[in-house]
């Protein structure tokens, strides 16, 4: 299978979000002025800072031509996952409900941080269990995760929302300490925390993050 | 130029140049400078740009050595790291900014920083950083934490949007730094060893490209004298509010993240031929030394240069600090190209000028020559001065307040304590956890995890990853006991803080931090450091391969504490084998290794106590000390140690609970008589458990291994790691219990004062 990873003036961590998908498949980065989504089974919305966090997080990046074919992409049912400014540009295109807010202590935080599996067996936590816990790095200033208490029943109701900071671990603020959610349909996901980050001992303190992209691998090959 | 009369002498005095130098100017003139001239001379021969009372001290440093890729003078040194790479690295001060804006001084301190290391280039792959305060409690603690704070964010907004990590630094907060803040900032970039550029300009008739962002009036510092005295004497109606306008460049990351790539690429697909930053006196420096150094002259059209602010004079253009620019020279044939991958990087670009064969940078508005200069006279003959040095004959610094969180009578316990929550030594946590510190997925080692940030390099063909470890250190407080003795310690703590984690130098930068070396008793401390910093590099066959000079920090009370900003970075062979600073396994010994001979004199705690600064540190013997780093590193290299940590603030005592509170093991430490006196410290336990000194480390691991590296150093078993509490027992002063959670609590303080 192969991976698609967006590249925008300011990404940072792309070539790691592609490094870890080469982990599991093949994968190329795709250049935000560029509508050829090269043949990718699925997409990844890195994190940084698109277009330097200007007017807000992720609001610009949503207008970048190779978003418009993600868009075009995740209706058709394509899986997308968002990392971080990723979950920003995914919540700022409206594929995702909610929108992400400054962290509770106002300030650039990285830490690594556990977290709980709410969901498991979708699109992005088939390889995991359900109430497992995963280890992963968050490093971000705008993490609060934030949706009206309506749509969050409703979110829960049916099982979009996949991952949840454990007890203690939410340091951003986040509603209900939701981590990670999906669109109704399953086939896009967000999260603050960087799967990416966590792939190999060495440098990732874990290698949990290895079990979002082989879900995405298992889905797309199942 | 315009009619205008030309500037005067004292307008040159105005602007920092002596009255001789001013005159030595009119002689390679030909007669008085113009306006431009003169602005670009007094920037050239600047004590920031021509080194001028530093430079002869810094020719006795040692810059050459086996893995020296680069030296100093390019825009940053580079190591041979092996499989074809080079790691260049730099440290460079933003100090003044700093103490004015913390937010924008720091984080411009990054930009900076990161250009040196794109310039030649390496892509950045990580930066430290290393910052002085005042006291943060009591009188000035208000200004202290408001500093700190702005300086924190200012660093991690920089580097957290660019996609560098922040890996490591140091914090310390002393009296003397209260009135004159330092900020350093270092960078390490990577890069194929053969692909290193460097900045000089070639070929007449190549063009010169500036790109990145526009030109406007911020940081127009060193000029601003002259900014208000011209304006209002032309009454050009230009510049009228020139006074009030910021002198501090404003920083855009994301700008620098599309000039980083663009860079990059450019150089990639081999379109230049050289490549320059702009950073200090702006497009003057950088015009001036890609000139200088390639032997050639360069005629600029300030017209063509893209503003941000209408009506800018020729001399304005010249000294902008405008930042997030670059500099380049490129054969006419490929203007185009360049051009269009600058646009791709939707970076402005524009062809400036060209290089000449006429040995002298000429300024030219549309038409008109508004400035024309030697190359030699504006970058080579700034005059040199020899210091006047003296040993002061009273006490510089007065003694620091007796901290209230020592009670007079403390037992040792309630000692370890105070120590362990002093600002000084307090967990950095609620610093570096502001700092994105694993983008690139190169970091092994994040902060607190061991003495030293150590980075993976690319796997070799059999699949093994060596690793990069790198270190800035310096305690200004014990320079300012001894600036010779006080400079080759800080150059060790950086040496032994890489040999914890397994790593051997190749090569050294420094930032020399000084207050005003017209003075004699600066200039002492001046020349002493330079002295030990050359004797302890040359030692341990670490070469200073680039740095830079930060004079004149003083403030109302007097100077800083002398600084000497060590930066050092070493290889180790596996960076699965990285070395941690925690104890690892319940059962496993600790031992204290190396030639440690522990003194409370300018120590952790004699600050505390209040105490002056002794005059003059005890003798070090660095070859003993160097032997046992050797010993230290190749156990670690060999896997063979569980932790290893070097021994530094607070003494034994304060880094036996930092191998605790790091590895979330507790242990049980017995100080006997024997170990006291092998200490030379008999009967003297308050000394043993917190004096101070190179050359000691602390290890844990199985008893073999302990009996196999006492074999090459001396070595003393302390104790066994276990449980959830650090007992030591220490011969007739009694006993230290306090449990993980104390320590920890102790170790918190920081978030106290800045959460």
């Amino acid at each position: 299978m192969k991976f698609g990873v967006l590249q925008f003036p300011g990404s940072c961590d792309e070539v790691d979000a592609l490094e870890a998908a080469r982990r599991v498949g093949e994968a190329e980065l795709i250049w935000h002025g560029e509508r050829d989504l090269k043949g990718a089974d699925a997409i990844v919305v890195p994190g940084g800072f698109s277009y330097g966090d200007y007017l807000r997080a992720g609001a610009i990046a949503r207008f970048a031509p190779a978003m418009e074919s993600v868009i075009e992409f995740a209706r058709e049912g394509g899986p997308v996952l968002g990392i971080c400014n990723g979950f920003q540009v995914l919540c700022e295109a409206r594929l995702l409900p909610g929108a992400l807010l400054p962290n509770r202590n106002l300030r650039f935080t990285f830490r690594q941080v556990a977290l709980e599996v709410l969901s498991s067996g979708g699109t992005f936590t088939r390889a995991c269990a359900l109430d497992e816990r995963l280890s992963i790095p968050a490093k971000h200033a705008w993490g609060r995760y934030y949706a009206d208490e309506q749509t969050l029943a409703a979110m829960d109701d049916s099982g979009q929302i996949v991952l949840r900071y454990a007890p203690g671990e939410n340091f951003n603020g986040s509603l209900h300490d939701i981590a990670g959610v999906c669109n109704e349909a399953g086939n896009v996901f967000g999260l603050m925390p960087h799967p990416e980050h966590a792939v190999d001992d060495l440098t990732g303190s874990s290698t949990d993050g290895l079990k979002i992209y082989d879900s995405i691998k298992m889905t797309i090959e199942a | 130029m315009a009619v205008a009369s030309l500037p005067t002498v004292d307008d040159a005095l105005a602007l920092g140049l002596t009255r001789e130098e001013y005159e030595l100017v009119c002689e390679k003139q030909g007669g008085p400078p113009n306006q431009v001239e003169l602005a670009m001379y007094s920037l050239l021969w600047s004590e920031h740009c021509a080194y001028k009372h530093s430079k002869k001290l810094l020719r006795t440093l040692p810059t050459e050595g086996p893995a020296v890729v680069m030296g100093p003078g390019e825009n940053a040194g580079a190591v041979d790291v092996g499989g074809g790479l080079a790691c260049a690295f730099k440290v460079e001060s933003h100090n003044h900014p700093s103490a004015v804006e913390p937010f924008q001084g720091a984080a411009t301190g990054v930009g900076g920083i990161l250009r040196d290391i794109f310039a030649i280039g390496a892509r950045p792959i990580a930066v430290l950083d290393s910052l002085r305060f005042g006291e943060p409690e009591g009188e000035g603690g208000t200004r202290t934490r408001y500093l700190l704070d702005g300086a924190v964010s200012g660093i991690g907004h920089y580097g957290n949007s660019i996609g560098v990590p922040t890996v490591g630094g140091e914090v310390y907060f002393e009296g003397p730094y209260e009135h004159n803040c330092l900020v350093n900032a270092m960078a390490l970039g990577l890069a194929e060893r053969d692909a290193l550029v460097r900045s000089a300009a070639a070929g007449t008739g190549n063009v010169l490209v500036l790109f990145g962002a526009s030109t406007g009036r911020d940081g127009i510092g060193g000029a601003s004298v002259l900014a208000s005295a011209e304006l209002d004497a032309d009454d050009t109606g230009a510049g009228g509010d020139s006074a009030k306008r910021p002198t501090v460049q404003v920083g855009d990351p994301f700008e620098e993240k599309k000039l980083l790539e663009c860079s990059l690429e450019l150089l990639d697909r081999g379109l230049l031929v050289s490549l320059q930053d702009l950073g200090a006196a702006g497009l003057t420096s950088s015009a001036a030394e890609m000139a200088s150094k390639g032997e050639v002259g360069i005629e600029i059209d300030v017209e063509r240069v893209p503003l941000r602010e209408a009506d800018m004079e020729p001399f304005e253009v010249m000294v902008s600090e405008s930042q997030e620019r670059m500099l380049c020279v490129v054969e006419p044939d490929r203007l185009q190209a360049v051009l269009a991958l600058c646009e791709k990087w939707e970076v402005e670009g524009a062809a400036i000028g060209t290089v000449t064969d006429t040995g002298r940078v000429h300024v030219t508005a549309g038409g008109e020559l508004v400035g024309s200069m030697p190359v030699r006279a504006l970058v080579d003959d700034c005059p040199l001065y020899d210091l006047q040095p003296q040993k002061p004959a009273q006490p510089v610094y007065p003694a620091p307040a007796a901290t209230a969180s020592l009670p007079a009578e403390a037992t040792i316990e309630q000692t370890l304590l105070a120590l362990l929550g002093s600002p000084n030594i307090a967990s950095r946590r609620p610093l570096f956890e502001q700092y994105d510190a694993i983008v690139q997925s190169r970091t092994v080692r994040r902060p607190e995890q061991a003495d030293a940030a150590v980075l993976a390099l690319p796997a070799d063909a059999a699949g093994v990853q060596r690793a990069l470890a790198v270190s800035i250190d310096c305690n200004g407080r014990r320079v300012a006991a001894d600036p010779y003795r006080g400079a080759i310690e800080s150059v060790l703590e950086c040496a032994a803080n890489l040999a914890c984690a397994g790593a051997e130098p190749l090569g050294t930068t420094n930032n020399l931090n000084f207050g005003n070396p017209e003075k004699p008793h600066i200039a002492w401390q001046l020349s002493e450091a330079v002295r030990g910093l050359g004797e302890a590099c040359r030692a341990l066959q670490a070469p200073i391969v680039g740095g830079n000079v930060s004079l004149y920090n003083e403030g109302a009370t007097g100077p800083i504490y002398p600084t000497p900003v060590i930066g050092m970075v070493g290889l180790l062979p596996d960076a699965r084998r990285a070395g941690r600073l925690g104890f690892a396994r319940a059962g496993d010994e600790v031992a204290l290794v190396g030639p440690f001979a522990p003194s409370l004199a300018a120590s952790e705690l004699a600050k505390l106590r209040g105490q002056a600064l002794p005059d003059g540190l005890a003798e070090i013997y660095v070859a003993a000390v160097r032997e046992a780093q050797a010993a230290v590193r190749e156990a670690v290299r060999e896997g063979a140690m569980s932790s290893a940590h070097d021994i530094a603030e607070g003494g034994l005592a304060v880094a036996l609970a930092e191998c605790c509170l790091a590895g979330g093991l507790g242990a049980e430490i017995a100080l006997d008589a024997g170990t006291a006196a092998a200490l030379g410290a008999a009967d003297d336990a308050e000394t043993v458990l917190f004096g101070e000194g190179p050359g000691g480390f602390l290890v844990s691991g199985e008893a073999g291994s302990l009996e196999r590296l006492g074999e090459r150093v001396a070595l003393r078993r302390l104790g066994t790691v276990g449980g959830d509490s650090l007992a030591i027992e220490a011969a007739g002063e009694g006993a230290i219990l306090a449990s993980l959670e104390d320590l920890a609590r102790a170790h918190g303080k920081l978030a106290e004062l800045f959460g």
